[in-house]
C-alpha cells in the first residue's frame, strides 16, 4: 500500500496533458469533418449544379436546395441548373461527410473549423452565403481539383 | 467581576477569530484538494476563476448561497434543520481545546493561544465526535426518505465502530504522558519525545480511525452512496450542503490537529514560532489525507465493519495492554 501511495506522488511530479483550451487548441487531422463550404472552380463559377444529391443523402435531412436554371448570358455554374437557394441546418447536421461524398462535382466540402456556436438557433441555419467561399480555394481546398 | 469579565471577552474574541479562520481553511482546503487530486491524476486543478484559479471557493459558495432552499414533503422541519448544524458544531467545537501556540504576551496580558485547558481534554474531544454521529443519523432520518435513512444508518454505525479503537489508541498517549490535558501532553512531549516514536501502532491505528471517523476515503462510503441510492446528505441542497461539506473538511482539520498535539509535538519546534509548526504539520496530514483519497479505493461496507470489530479493535486493546505493562513496569 505504501508502493501504491508512492506511485501515485510521482504523477503529481508530472506535468499535466490538458490543453487549455480556447488558449491552446488541438490541431484536428487534414480529413475531420467540421464546417461546410460550398467551392468554386477556379475561374469563379460555383461548383454547385443543384442536382439535390446532397440533401436526398442527407441521414439528417438537415439540407434544402432549390434549383434554377441557369441565365445563358451569366451563369452562376458550369451545367444547366444552380441552386438558388442552399440551406444547412447546423442543428440537425451530424456532420457525416455524406453531402460531401455524394456530390458530383465537389461542390459541398467539409472544412477543419468545429467552433461553430449561436445565440439564437436561427443564426444557426446556414444560408448560401454563409456557404459559399468568397473567393476559390478560400475554403482549404485545390480550387483546380477535378471533383 | 472584572476577571471574569475580560476572560469571557478573550474566550469570545478567540472563539470569533478561530471560527473565521477555520471556515476560510475549510473553503481552501475544498480547493487544494481539488488541485492536488488532478496533478496526481495528470491534469489541471481549477484555474480559471481569479488567478490560479484562487477565487474557485467563493465562486462555489456563493453559486450554493443561490440555491433554492427546499425541504422534503412531510420531512420533520426541526430536525431537517437541525442536523446540518449539528455536525458543524461538533467539528468546530473539538478546536477550543488544541492548543495552538504556548503563552504569548499581548496588550499587557498573558494570553493562551487556545481557548480552553479542561482536565480531560482528550475525554472532551472523544465526546464530541461521538456527538457528531448525530448529525448523520438525524440528517438521515429527517430527509423522510427510506433511502437516505438507509445512508444515514450505514454512516452512523461505521463512525461508532470506528470510535472504540480510536479511544483505545488514545489512551496509550495519556498513560505516557500522564494526564489527559491536552497542553500538558505538548509539554510532556516537549521534555521527552515525541509519543509517535514510542507508540507507533497507535497512531497508525488512530490515523485509520480519523479516516473512518470524518467519511474519507477509503471509508467514504456514505459520501459514495449519494451515487449509488441515497445518503444522508441527498435530500440537502444549497447552503445545508455546503454546511455539511464544510463540517466534513473542518473534520478533517480536527482530526489531523488532534494527531499532531498528541503524536507529532504540536506547536513545538526549534526557534521560536508555534503557531507556524503547528500549521506546517497540520498541513502534512491534510495532505496524507488527500494523497490517500487519490490513491485507494473504496471499502465495501461489510469490509469496513469487519476490519474495525475484528482487526482494528483487538490490536488496540493489545496495544493499550502492551503500552500499560511497558509504563507501569519501567516507572
Amino acid at each position: 500500500m505504501l508502493r501504491g501511495l508512492f506511485i501515485v506522488l510521482k504523477y503529481a511530479f508530472r506535468r499535466p496533458v490538458t490543453t487549455l483550451y480556447p488558449e491552446e487548441k488541438r490541431k484536428l487531422p487534414e480529413r475531420s469533418r467540421g464546417r461546410h463550404y460550398l467551392t468554386k472552380w477556379e475561374d469563379g463559377k460555383e461548383r454547385c449544379v443543384g442536382c439535390e444529391l446532397c440533401a436526398i443523402v442527407c441521414p439528417a435531412q438537415a439540407i434544402y436546395v432549390k434549383p434554377e436554371a441557369n441565365d445563358p448570358e451569366k451563369p452562376h455554374s458550369h451545367g444547366e441548373r444552380y441552386a438558388s437557394d442552399f440551406q444547412i441546418n447546423m442543428l440537425r447536421c451530424i456532420f457525416c461527410g455524406y453531402c460531401e461524398e455524394a456530390c458530383p462535382t465537389g461542390a459541398i466540402i467539409l472544412s477543419n473549423e468545429y467552433e461553430l456556436s449561436g445565440y439564437t438557433r436561427e443564426s444557426l441555419i446556414y444560408t448560401k452565403e454563409m456557404l459559399t467561399e468568397q473567393k476559390p480555394g478560400d475554403s482549404g481546398r485545390d480550387p483546380k481539383r477535378e471533383i | 467581576m472584572l476577571p471574569l469579565f475580560s476572560l469571557a471577552i478573550e474566550v469570545v474574541v478567540k472563539g470569533l477569530i478561530l471560527i473565521a479562520v477555520l471556515m476560510l481553511f475549510a473553503a481552501y482546503m475544498t480547493f487544494s484538494e481539488r488541485v492536488l487530486l488532478a496533478r496526481v491524476q495528470l491534469r489541471l486543478g481549477p484555474n480559471r476563476v481569479g488567478p490560479f484559479g484562487l477565487m474557485q471557493p467563493l465562486a462555489d459558495g456563493l453559486k450554493l448561497l443561490a440555491k433554492e432552499s427546499f425541504q422534503p414533503a412531510q420531512a420533520n422541519t426541526f430536525v431537517y434543520w437541525l442536523a446540518p448544524s449539528i455536525s458543524l458544531f461538533t467539528a468546530l467545537f473539538a478546536f477550543t481545546l488544541i492548543p495552538i501556540g504556548g503563552a504569548v504576551t499581548l496588550f499587557g496580558h498573558e494570553v493562551f493561544l487556545r481557548i480552553a485547558d479542561l482536565n480531560s481534554g482528550i475525554l472532551f474531544i472523544l465526546a464530541f465526535s461521538s456527538l457528531a454521529v448525530y448529525g448523520v443519523v438525524l440528517a438521515g432520518w429527517g430527509s423522510n426518505n427510506r433511502y437516505s435513512m438507509l445512508g444515514g444508518l450505514r454512516g452512523t454505525a461505521q463512525m461508532i465502530s470506528y470510535e472504540v479503537p480510536m479511544g483505545l489508541s488514545l489512551l496509550t498517549v495519556a498513560l505516557a504522558a500522564g494526564t489527559l490535558s491536552l497542553p500538558q501532553i505538548v509539554e510532556a512531549q516537549r521534555e521527552t519525545h515525541w509519543f509517535v516514536l514510542t507508540q507507533p501502532i497507535s497512531f497508525i491505528i488512530y490515523i485509520i480511525t480519523g479516516f473512518a471517523e470524518t467519511n474519507r476515503a477509503p471509508f467514504d462510503l456514505p459520501e459514495a452512496e449519494h451515487e449509488l441510492t441515497g445518503g444522508y446528505h441527498t435530500e440537502y441542497g444549497g447552503m445545508k450542503f455546503a454546511m455539511f461539506f464544510l463540517a466534513e473538511y473542518v473534520n478533517i482539520l480536527a482530526i489531523s490537529s488532534i494527531a499532531v498535539t498528541l503524536f507529532f509535538g504540536g506547536f513545538s519546534g526549534p526557534f521560536d514560532l508555534p503557531v507556524v509548526w503547528f500549521l506546517l504539520k497540520v498541513a502534512c496530514f491534510v495532505f496524507l489525507f488527500m494523497w490517500v483519497r487519490a490513491t485507494l479505493p473504496r471499502f465495501r461496507y461489510d469490509q469496513l465493519m469487519r476490519f474495525s470489530w475484528k482487526v482494528l479493535m483487538p490490536l488496540a486493546t493489545l496495544n493499550f495492554i502492551v503500552t500499560a505493562f511497558f509504563i507501569l513496569g519501567f516507572r
